[in-house]
């Protein structure tokens, strides 16, 4: 099975540069299937979690305009090699994707 | 007066490498020549190497949103499910590596190649149908999803390449012309050519889409436009005849086939890189 | 293996809230967490604005927004936001002419930077909002980003 979610943290100075990457549909509930003429009903990611050696470091809640298969960047200050960057998102349906990555 | 002698040359130069295909005394590689000279008079500061990024060559910040998003692209787990497939053994045990020199590292940009024996062109597309006919297994769908997401990664393995098309002997440059008049054609209820947009008006602009050069067209297919659509080159050989209202063709078809021949020897000695995301 | 648990978090002096509960490990139906619905499907960009917690904002050019002049694709459009104003906390995300304004609200925590990099989409020619909340105080800053109708997309 392929992986929902990808990870990359780099070390930049004193601060651990990390980017997320999460295959999902991030569908609006506004478009229309071509073939069926029906609505698309929404499901997308609502919620993502960052924690750092398993203290949060960001929370944050998604709407429907993020782009699907959602790209995310952020920084975490004081970091070092070798700590283990920890990302756990859920979706309106429930669904949970989780990643992990050790900083570089 | 200079720049109008230089520019009128340039126009007497093109004109004659466009001749038709009965009347043209100029090998495929004088019609590179004077295509690359061509888009030097129109775009004097966008050097050679950078026609592989069409538009975004003639845009910054057209070209920063494609750095930001290639940098960590949204189809990254796309091109894994092409892995997948590539790497899959057949039923038999064998590979696609097994088919392609070199375990298929920097082959892509021999395709499309002129098959004397079949005496027609064949695409990267035809060899990977082949090597699956060869194992005993079916065959994928010409401008499919699945071919799509298969080269997108399989082609990655020729990444850095330089485009090599070659066209020798008689049949190989009767294909390569087939190809050329194509280019040329007009077609369509808007009745534009290929030619129309991507030599006459390149740089110039369709409602807000700027026109690419022709030269680095072909170097980075299949795409994943918006970031997570795949479309293979001849796929886009439909959008753009649908754009001019004009009835596509088949993927694999001869024209299609003929005129991909064509048009990837106008990049020859640009680097690959597949697949890419455009808008 | 740790067992996060959060806790309610409610931003001070915001007149909406932001609460979210993120509960891993656990098996899917035991989440709970309180989306703010009313803020992200809010339909004019005040609405999202005051419902999200950063109505009454002050304009701020200490927020530096990095995004296109035209957007190549409105359906995938880079947006990263910096925040030097110091004691930042938090920062949201608007594309004011969608039909749901509210894009993204992020917290920040233990060390980590005023800095948010995401891709999102766009309907139309808008304002893309970036405010935050620092030191009980909302700031903002805007840029217009213009999304057009190709003539050659596939």
């Amino acid at each position: 099975m392929a992986e929902a979610m990808k990870m990359r943290a780099t070390m930049e100075g004193n601060v651990a540069d990390v980017k997320v990457l999460i295959q999902h549909p991030m569908d609006t509930g506004t478009m229309k299937d071509s073939k069926t003429d029906k609505l698309i009903p929404a499901f997308f990611i609502n919620q993502v979690v960052a924690t750092l050696n398993g203290k949060t470091v960001l929370e944050a809640q998604w709407g429907v305009g993020i782009a699907k298969n959602p790209f995310l960047g952020f920084r975490v200050n004081g970091a070092k090699s070798g700590d283990k960057v920890a990302v756990n998102a859920v979706d309106n349906l429930g669904n949970k994707y989780d990643g992990e990555v050790v900083v570089a | 007066m200079k720049r109008i002698l230089t520019f009128i040359m340039a126009v007497l130069l093109l004109g004659c490498a466009q001749k038709g295909p009965t009347g043209s005394n100029s090998g495929p590689e004088a019609d590179r020549d004077a295509l690359i000279n061509h888009y030097k008079q129109i775009f004097p500061d966008i050097k050679f190497e950078d026609y592989i990024y069409g538009a975004l060559s003639m845009n910054p910040d057209a070209k920063g949103q494609y750095d930001d998003i290639m940098e960590f692209p949204p189809y990254s787990m796309d091109l894994d499910k092409g892995q997948k497939m590539w790497e899959t053994p057949f039923k038999n045990g064998k590979q696609f590596s097994s088919c392609f020199p070199n375990g298929g590292k920097n082959v892509a940009g021999n395709y499309p190649k002129f098959d004397n024996a079949q005496n027609r062109v064949v695409t990267f597309e035809n060899a990977i149908n082949d090597c699956l006919k060869a194992n005993g297994e079916n065959e994928l769908e010409y401008g499919d999803k699945e071919i799509g997401l298969l080269t997108a990664y399989a082609k990655s393995l020729s990444d850095g390449m330089k485009v090599n098309i070659k066209v020798e002997g008689a049949a190989a440059l009767a294909a390569y012309e087939k190809g050329k008049e194509y280019y040329a054609t007009r077609n369509g209820q808007l009745n534009f050519s290929c030619k129309s947009c991507h030599v006459q008006s390149a740089g110039k602009f369709i409602r807000s889409d700027q026109l690419s050069m022709m030269i680095g067209q072909a170097s980075h297919w299949p795409e994943f436009r918006s970031g997570t659509d795949i479309v293979t080159l001849q796929g886009r050989f439909k959008q753009c005849e649908k754009n001019v209202r004009a009835k596509p063709k088949a993927a694999n078809s001869e024209e299609y086939n003929n005129l991909e021949y064509y048009l990837t020897y106008m990049s020859n000695g640009l680097p690959m890189q597949t697949p890419v995301f455009r808008k | 293996m740790n067992q996060l648990r959060r806790s309610f978090l409610k931003s001070a002096g915001a007149i909406g809230s932001f609460t979210i509960i993120a509960s891993i490990l656990k098996p899917a139906t035991a989440i709970a967490a309180a989306w703010n619905k009313l803020a992200f499907t809010s339909k004019e960009p005040a609405d999202a604005i005051s419902n999200a917690g950063y109505g009454g904002a002050t304009e701020s050019g200490d927020i530096m927004i990095k995004a296109p002049d035209i957007a190549e694709n409105g359906a995938v459009v880079p947006v990263s936001a910096t925040s030097n104003i110091p004691g930042t906390t938090s920062m949201a995300i608007f594309v004011e002419k969608n039909p749901a304004p509210l894009i993204a609200d992020f917290k920040f925590s233990n060390g980590t930077e005023a800095y948010i990099s995401t891709r999102v989409k766009m309907a139309k020619t808008s304002l893309v909002r970036v405010s935050v909340k620092a030191n009980g105080k909302n700031y903002t800053n805007s840029r217009e980003v213009k999304v057009t109708i190709g003539g050659c997309g596939g």
